[in-house]
This record gives C-alpha cells, sequence and structure tokens, in this order.
C-alpha cells in the first residue's frame, strides 16, 4: 500500500468517525427526543440483540426469500421470452409495444391494486419483485441477442452449425455481457421493489415491514438496525456477487471492461 | 455504471419492404387489442365480481370524469411539482459534490466513504426515518427523493470529471489557462456526457420512487396517494385510471427527456453511456 493510499484511507476513516461522533453528540444533546435519535450504542445493541436472538436473521430471511422468488420468476420469463424476442420479428412485435407500455409505471404504483386483488402476503409481494425485475431482463437479453454479430452465425452456419449448436454455442456466448448486465440491474430494481413492498404490503416479516412498524412504535434503534442490515445485504449482492460473476465470465473473456474510476 | 463494449450494433428492426406508417402502426396496436380483448372478455364474464376486475369502458369513464373535474390533473400537477423539486435539488447538491469530488483528492477522500455507504440502501428504506424527523407531508417527501437521485448524479459527476484527459488540462494549462477559465472550457464540457447521463439515470430512479413516497408520506395530492386511497373504497376503476396517468407520464418523460438527453449526447459527443 502507497503511502497515497494510506493517506485517503487516514482520512476516511477520520471522516467516519466526525460523522459519528457529530451523530451522537447531537443524539445525547437532548435536543430532539432520543426516540427519534438513538445514540450509536443503542443501534448497536439493538442489532446485536436482534441478531442474536435471531429476529434479525428470520426478517433478513423472509426478505431474502421474496427477492429470490421475484427475480427467479422474472429471469424464469425475461431470459427465454428475451431470447425469442430476439431471434422471432413476430413475438418482437408482439412484446415490444407493451413492454414500452408496462415499463414506464414504477413497480410499487401497482401495490394497491395487487393488495385488492391477491390479499396482503407474500404473494403480492413476489409479484411486485417480478414486475420490476423483469423489463431490465427482458430487455437486455433482446439486446445482447440481437447485438450477436451476424458474421458470427454466418462463419458458424457455413461450417455446419445447427440450429442448436448456434443457440448455445454462438448466441448464448455473444449475449452473455448484455445478459449478465441484465441479471445485476434485475437484481438491483428487485432489491428496491422488495423493501417498498413489504412497507406498504406487510405481512409479519421481512426488512421493509420491519422498518415501516418500529415508525409506529418510534422504535428507531431498530429502524436504524434494520437499516445496516438492508445495506450490508445490498452491498455483499452487488459488490460480492454480481461483482465475481462479472470477473469470472465477462471480464475474463473480455468481452467488456470494468468502468474507470 | 459499467460500460459494455459494442452496442453501436443495436438499431431498430427493419421494417418490411413497402411497409407504411399505417401498417407499423397498426402493429403496433395489435398487441394491446389482443390483452384488451382478453381484459374486456375476462371482466364481462363475471369471473371477479367487477368491482375488483372494472371493464375498460368504466376505466375510461372515470378517466374522463376525474380529468374534466379537475382531479386527476391536480394529482398529477402535484407529484409533478414534487418529482421537479426533488430532482432540482438533487441536481444542484449532486453536481456540486461530484465535481467537488473529482477535482480535489482531499473531497473525494473525505466524500467517498458516506456516498459509498448511503448507496447501496434502497432510498425507500429511509422513508419511514425520514417521516418520524420531518413529519408526514411534502417535506420528507421531497428530501426523500432528492436523497435518492442524488447517488447517480453524484458518481457519474464525479467519474466525469476524473475522465477529462490529464493531457488537455497540461495544455490548457500551458497555454495560460487560470483556475477559472481551465474549469469553464476544459473540465465541465469533458465531464458533461457523464453529468447528463447521470442526471438522466437520477431522474428515472426519483420517478421509480416517488409514487411509493407517496403512498407512505400520507400527502394530500398526488398520483400514489390516489391509488393507495382508492384502495381503502375499493375503487379498483380508480387505481387503475391513476396508474394509467402514472404510466403517461412515465411514457413522457422517457420520450421527452431522456430519449433527446441521451440523443443529445450521443450526437454533440459520439459516444454512448
Amino acid at each position: 500500500m502507497t503511502a497515497d493510499r494510506m493517506r485517503s484511507l487516514r482520512r476516511g476513516v477520520i471522516t467516519l468517525l466526525v460523522v459519528a461522533a457529530t451523530y451522537e453528540a447531537v443524539a445525547r444533546s437532548g435536543y430532539f427526543a432520543q426516540a427519534l435519535m438513538p445514540p450509536l450504542g443503542i443501534v448497536a445493541r439493538t442489532l446485536f440483540d436482534s441478531i442474536v436472538d435471531g429476529t434479525m436473521l428470520l426478517h433478513a430471511a423472509a426478505t431474502l426469500s421474496r427477492v429470490l422468488a421475484g427475480f427467479g420468476l422474472a429471469v424464469a420469463v425475461g431470459l427465454p421470452l428475451g431470447v425469442m424476442m430476439g431471434r422471432f420479428r413476430s413475438v418482437e412485435n408482439f412484446v415490444l409495444p407493451l413492454t414500452s407500455a408496462l415499463m414506464p409505471i414504477p413497480s410499487l404504483a401497482w401495490v394497491p391494486v395487487f393488495i385488492l386483488w391477491f390479499g396482503l402476503g407474500n404473494t403480492v409481494t413476489i409479484l411486485i419483485v417480478f414486475y420490476a425485475a423483469l423489463f431490465p431482463m427482458l430487455l437486455n437479453t433482446w439486446s445482447g441477442v440481437r447485438s450477436v454479430n451476424p458474421i458470427w452465425l454466418r462463419a458458424a452456419g457455413a461450417m455446419g452449425a445447427k440450429e442448436r449448436a448456434l443457440f448455445w454455442k454462438v448466441i448464448i456466448p455473444g449475449a452473455s455481457p448484455f445478459i449478465i448486465s441484465g441479471l445485476r440491474q434485475s437484481f438491483l430494481r428487485a432489491w428496491i421493489a422488495v423493501i417498498g413492498a413489504e412497507m406498504l404490503a406487510g405481512s409479519d416479516w421481512g426488512l421493509g415491514w420491519v422498518i415501516f412498524d418500529a415508525k409506529e412504535f418510534l422504535d428507531t434503534d431498530v429502524m436504524l438496525a434494520s437499516l445496516i442490515v438492508i445495506g450490508l445485504i445490498g452491498f455483499v449482492t452487488e459488490r460480492l456477487v454480481f461483482g465475481s460473476i462479472e470477473r469470472a465470465t465477462i471480464y475474463r473473456w473480455g468481452m467488456a471492461r470494468p468502468a474507470k474510476g | 455504471m459499467y460500460d459494455l463494449v459494442e452496442r453501436h450494433d443495436i438499431t431498430p428492426a427493419p421494417f418490411a419492404v413497402g411497409a407504411g406508417p399505417l401498417r407499423r402502426a397498426a402493429r403496433n396496436a395489435f398487441p394491446f387489442i389482443v390483452v384488451g380483448g382478453m381484459w374486456e372478455t375476462v371482466a364481462h364474464l363475471g369471473l371477479f365480481p367487477a368491482q375488483f376486475f372494472p371493464p375498460l369502458e368504466a376505466i375510461a369513464a372515470v378517466f374522463v370524469r376525474l380529468t374534466l373535474s379537475g382531479v386527476l390533473p391536480h394529482h398529477a400537477l402535484d407529484t409533478l411539482v414534487r418529482l421537479g423539486s426533488g430532482f432540482a435539488l438533487a441536481a444542484l447538491v449532486g453536481v456540486t459534490i461530484g465535481i467537488l469530488m473529482g477535482r480535489s483528492r482531499r473531497a473525494e477522500d473525505i466524500l467517498l466513504p458516506l456516498v459509498n455507504i448511503g448507496a447501496p440502501i434502497p432510498g425507500l428504506a429511509y422513508a419511514p426515518l425520514f417521516l418520524l424527523w420531518f413529519g408526514p407531508g411534502n417535506v420528507p417527501a421531497v428530501i426523500l427523493v432528492a436523497f435518492v437521485s442524488a447517488f447517480p448524479i453524484i458518481y457519474n459527476s464525479w467519474t466525469g470529471v476524473k475522465a477529462v484527459k490529464d493531457i488537455w488540462v497540461r495544455s490548457a494549462q500551458a497555454m495560460g489557462a487560470d483556475d477559472r477559465r481551465l474549469f469553464r472550457h476544459v473540465i465541465l464540457p469533458g465531464a458533461l456526457p457523464y453529468i447528463l447521463t447521470g442526471l438522466r439515470l437520477g431522474l428515472a430512479q426519483a420517478w421509480r420512487i416517488l409514487v411509493a413516497v407517496e403512498m407512505l408520506a400520507a400527502v394530500p395530492w398526488g398520483l400514489g396517494w390516489l391509488i393507495f386511497g382508492a384502495q381503502e373504497f375499493l375503487n379498483t376503476d380508480v387505481m387503475l385510471a391513476g396508474i394509467a396517468v402514472i404510466g403517461l407520464i412515465g411514457l413522457a418523460l422517457e420520450k421527452l427527456v431522456f430519449q433527446p438527453l441521451e440523443q443529445f449526447t450521443v450526437v454533440r459527443w459520439g459516444m454512448m453511456t
């Protein structure tokens, strides 16, 4: 580690300490009610306790299972449909106008309608996540398949590749950078949608629900503790899971390079 | 915010020879006719109560009635004002912070950890906290929208300033440009495509959560509140009319703001992000 990076690190740590100290000072000054702005020690204690007694883990598990169900459904529908849109003009002509009409509607706008139709609970949350995650998946897959170089297709065809081999050996690898970035965008949308849907259509578990529920009882420490957990999960999936998928696939194949900065 | 190479070969599907605008319109209308027909059939068969699954003509009637009485325009206007003010705040703060981080090493070291911590948390998760701190109503809604859309703006402005080629800066300095002129004539134009991309992403993000924020923040007017309030009275037709307006505004944002911005960036700078 160079001296330059050491200095950056030192400054970063000092910033965080200063911010934390300022928060702590304001919280302890009694200027705001402690129920609204609990000191960091209490937040840490709440977080620790809720992890130890398992409630926070159950909430996180409930949220994760919902987001994975909706996201999985979106991939299961969006990926084949996107490939078909890229391969068959008639499918594209049918799906694309519907997509452009539905896509500008934020997924969370559907929550009240879905609540009326399906009642409170998991169905609504999963469907909202599905709606949010579907379009990035669909459109990225479609552009990916469309962007496969026609020369590769013709070359493979000339070398006698059958439709099936063409699909698995040329089209899917060729479209993979788009598909992977579609997966990433879809998951990001799904993660935002699941928190909102849990707040609005909350059943009795889930990180979004817990934050919203804690507001009723002014349990600001619980809210902040859940926020920390939500941020951690978001960070881990974004950086570690999708980051390593990208490193292991498209960067290694040299099909895309990491963004600068 | 990753640059995928090889995006240039995505062009709209070439239309069949001799396909006129009329045929294109018919082709675009066809899926809507099919889906609309299916909706009508289900609605009229009475599988579900009409209250939950109103036929399209009922939704259209509600839409016309609410538009003429001025209720729907009032809701839409309030939503747009909230979107505009939140986004303006985010643009002002975000571009300033982003440029500062790009220009000054000290600012970068200080601010980057904070931005990195705030960014991965979905903005809506802050909503209840902001409601507690600022009370219900317009203030938390606008602040939350600004907060959420600020992150892509900060990231992209920062990246944009850092992407300005060092050699441009040095040659401008060699030609005797002072700091102010360097900023005005080299840094700002060089970073602008990134800043525009950031603004576009920020606005899209703001739009996606605004409706939900309105539902949570109990604002007196706003499309999100209209939909959420209608749920109490089982007015599915009002809800669907509200969603239609939301879709129209989203479409207008897409066609009138995002696409021209992107076109402008691509044409003016010959780049695509």
